[in-house]
């Protein structure tokens, strides 16, 4: 990555851009083809397998791992922990960019995205748990929006505007942490109607439960994962507070996730229990799960101890790479490796390269978007003129 | 439908749409009642 | 009816304002409900079906579906297992048969018109509606094309258009509800030869069918399908092997869709009820802690403040008494060696030691006054 150049401007022809732009590229050509051509031409999607990648990863993935947000301004503005400060607002950015993707991918799956407010504004579907994860994702998106804007404020110096969204902080956050239990949660309700469909190990009447405990995991790891990846790329653009408290940070961050994971673990044990599936666990169904839950969950929790015990802050660093990977695999494991796992080999979905490749396009964006934000508004700095104003 | 409602899905789409509502009033009456609980503190 | 429903918009008509609260749910008691009485379905006999495909060219050209790609009097597509598609809403399937020497059976699939469909209770625009006449109808006019309903159905029934770039929709079996309107049969019922499918009530059917039952114990299993399974449907099977060799799911379980999802839905205001009045809370005691934490600071500053001084004040005292009694000691001691001594050097010396010990005793009270300070 291109350690300099992200203030400098430089060359532009750094390896990073170059990628960058090929990615931006192809994605530009299949979003044509999509738009010009519908579904059928650019995804492997079937009416035996109606959502692939863009659900399973821009979605699900997306959501989850945009759980930094909520986390982190909850642990700073409601559980009083004011040393996390300084992360607070590269993760309402993340969080902020990670929404709007999403809400922008879907623009991709859905057969008519010009009808995506219509649940809302024509004919509401109440009792589609689609429908509750739409209205809290719309609402959350805003709730958001307003979270991030004293970055840009402060930038623009319009002191009166800023002083008054920092007055709703507490509420805004409150807000936040409602709206995203409710959907964080209610993406994994989707899968509770499909009984049937969802392999026994995966599929539990506390998928909602699982999916609302795994995002704060996702969020305290994506917060501890991103932080390294700002340092190595961005530390001329952080103040004293940020270094100061970054340790600080990937120590308090890795032992709570610790310690949720143990949780987790815990309770995903409870569901094989109130199900009664410890019969698969002997099956090849079972060794995939065992990987996901010793490999994924139990691993991560316990490097993750190890390193905070030891205060070890590049093991944290390390660990959340393993535990976001987690999440991901978690993810996929639901929405399509043991989704419609009854269903011949032949029938099942794999990926077309330019679903792949739009997903690219969208996590593409995502990055040099934060990478804009960050090279210019006060997120890994406080902005001097409101040095103590918290 | 007479007045009646007959099917599970019908009971839920109905109570379900009130709850909603309910939810939207929740949300704007906890921070009126907040500001109302606390505004005399110093 | 179903259509004048379906033009409710908006939330006024989500709620049904007025009009619902008012509403009973029937047999409200105990959240028990039994569907739409006299709602009409079909019984397919999988023991009549000889696999010819006549309901399938019906079906098409009552509900002007394109073309297929092979005829519909061509039965070696039945080689092949098929499921519905965006042109089809129904198929023939061919199953050889355990048994020796027995001919295969075919069965018909389409959407088996749930009585508490799980795609209706999937559909975030509430795309589809059970009529009181039993079918289960699709609105494209709303339609996103999320595709949920597809995931949802337990009978893999919903298709979609995944070819159209700007109107696609999804694509299954009306129980031809258009016809039943207007008094006639669904295409394929009215065509089939050897009386597969029979139209009706659905009360009826049953009875008909568990009359078959019955009669004949040794041709049919007995096991009606869809008569609980997920909750019910609208179309009823009835056949002389278990309908897991027919390609039929009988792992589904009875429980309707919206009760699977009921649990999930009804936590939704549960935590918007909650979640407010906890975290205000975890923030107040956050706060509380805080502020407490801050005022026992500053006491315990303004407490150490008060004892330090007082500390260094009788310190002080007792630094100043000591030095007192040593100068009079010196005193008296130069006193004595002066007596001992010349006289006249007597009071030079007295003089000097007084000095000494003046400048001994500020030495010595100083750290006091700098901890004082601090
Ligand atoms: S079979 Fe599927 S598509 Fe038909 S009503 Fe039932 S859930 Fe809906
Ligand atoms: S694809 Fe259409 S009918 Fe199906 S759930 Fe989505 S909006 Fe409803
Ligand atoms: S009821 Fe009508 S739409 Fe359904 S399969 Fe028969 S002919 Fe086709």
């Amino acid at each position: 990555m291109s350690d300099t150049k992200t203030t400098t401007g430089g060359t532009l022809f750094t390896p990073f851009n170059m990628v960058a732009g090929l990615i931006l590229l192809v994605g530009g050509i299949v979003t044509v083809l999509r738009f010009t051509g519908g579904l059928a031409a650019v995804t492997n999607l079937s009416d035996n397998n109606p959502w692939g990648l863009w659900i399973g990863f821009d979605l699900l993935v997306g959501v989850a791992l945009a759980a930094g947000g909520y986390v982190t301004s909850a642990a700073c503005y409601i559980f009083g922990l004011k040393r996390f400060h300084s992360a607070v607002r590269p993760a309402i950015l993340t969080a902020f960019l990670g929404y709007a993707l999403v809400v922008f991918a879907l623009h991709y799956d859905v057969g008519r995205p010009w009808r995506l407010p219509y649940p809302f504004i024509v004919q509401p579907g109440t009792t589609s748990l689609l429908f509750e994860v739409g209205a809290c994702v719309a609402l959350y998106l805003t709730v958001l929006f307003i979270e991030y804007t004293p970055a840009p404020l402060e930038w623009l110096g319009f002191k009166r505007a800023r002083n008054i969204v920092v007055k709703l902080t507490l509420v805004l956050t409150i807000f936040g942490v409602v709206l995203s239990t409710l959907h964080q949660s209610s993406l994994g309700a989707l899968y509770v109607i499909a009984p049937s469909k969802l392999h026994p190990l995966w599929y539990s009447s506390y998928l909602p439960v699982y999916f609302f405990i795994s995002s704060i995991i996702a969020g305290l790891s994506m917060v501890v994962f991103e932080g390294s990846l700002s340092h190595k790329n961005f530390h001329d653009k952080m103040d004293e507070t940020h270094l100061k408290e970054a340790d600080g940070v990937v120590l308090g961050f890795g032992k709570a996730a610790a310690w949720v994971l143990f949780g987790y673990f815990i309770i995903k044990l409870v569901g094989l229990a109130v199900d009664n599936n410890w019969h698969h666990l002997a099956s090849g169904w079972g060794l995939w799960f065992l990987v996901e839950m010793l490999g994924f969950v139990l691993l991560p929790c316990y490097l993750y101890a190890v390193g905070s015990r030891d205060k070890n802050i590049k093991l944290i660093r390390r660990t959340s790479l393993l535990a976001v990977l987690g999440i991901v695999l978690n993810r996929f494991n639901v929405s399509m490796v043991a989704f419609n796992y009854h269903l011949p080999s032949s029938e099942r979905y794999f990926p077309h390269w330019m679903e792949i490749a739009i997903s690219l396009f969208i996590v593409t964006i995502g990055v040099l978007a934060f990478r804009f934000f960050v090279t210019r508004m006060p997120i890994l700095y406080e902005h001097p003129d409101y040095k103590d104003a918290h | 439908m007479d007045g009646n409602i007959f099917t599970l899905q019908d009971f839920m789409y109905f109570t379900k749409a009130i709850t909603y509502l309910v939810i939207v009033a929740a949300l704007i009456a906890f921070p009126a009642f907040w500001l109302f609980l606390t505004d005399r503190d110093e | 009816m179903a259509i004048s429903r379906r033009k409710f918009l908006g939330w006024m008509g989500a709620a049904g304002l007025g009009a619902t609260v008012g509403k009973s749910a029937h047999a409200a008691s105990n959240k028990h409900f039994e569907g739409f009485p006299d709602s009409m379905g079909v019984l397919h006999d999988v023991v009549r079906c000889v696999g010819c495909r006549s309901c399938e060219a019906a079906c098409n050209s009552v509900n002007q579906l394109p073309p297929p790609d092979e005829s519909f009097k061509d039965l070696t597509v039945l080689d092949q297992k098929r499921r519905t598609d965006a042109k089809t809403y129904t198929i023939v399937n061919r199953f050889e048969t355990a048994a020796k020497n027995q001919p295969p059976l075919y069965v018909k699939d389409q959407c088996n018109h749930c009585l508490e469909p799980a795609c209706a209770s999937a559909c975030f625009v509430k795309a589809f509606i059970k009529t009181k006449e039993g079918a289960v109808v699709y609105d494209e006019s709303v339609c996103v094309g999320c595709r949920y309903c597809m995931i949802a159905c337990p009978f893999e029934i919903p298709t979609y258009e995944y070819d159209k770039v700007l109107t696609p929709r999804v694509m299954k079996c009306t129980l031809c509800h258009p016809r039943l309107l207007e008094g006639k049969l669904p295409g394929c019922v009215e065509v089939c030869p050897t009386e597969a499918l029979t139209f009706g009530k659905r009360e009826d059917l049953l009875h008909i069918a568990r009359e078959r039952i019955r009669r004949q114990p040794d041709r049919y299993v007995d096991h009606i399908y869809g008569e609980n399974e997920m909750g019910g449907t609208s179309w009823l099977y009835i056949a002389g092997v278990p309908f897991s060799e027919l390609g039929m799911r009988e792992d589904l379980g009875v429980t309707p869709a919206p009760a699977l999802t009921a649990g999930a839905l009804g936590a939704v205001p549960i935590v918007v009820g909650l979640w407010p009045v906890l975290l205000t809370g975890i923030y107040a005691v956050s706060r509380r802690k805080d502020k407490i934490a801050q005022e026992e600071q500053a006491d315990a500053v303004a407490a150490a403040v008060a004892t330090s001084k007082e500390e260094a004040k009788s310190e002080l005292e007792k630094v100043l008494a000591m030095k007192e009694k040593e100068k009079e000691t010196a005193i008296n001691m130069a006193v004595k060696k002066a007596l001992e001594d010349a006289a006249k050097e007597q009071e030079e010396a007295a003089a000097k030691a007084q000095e000494d010990a003046a400048a001994e005793a500020q030495d010595d009270s100083e750290p006091k006054q700098t901890e004082e300070d601090s």
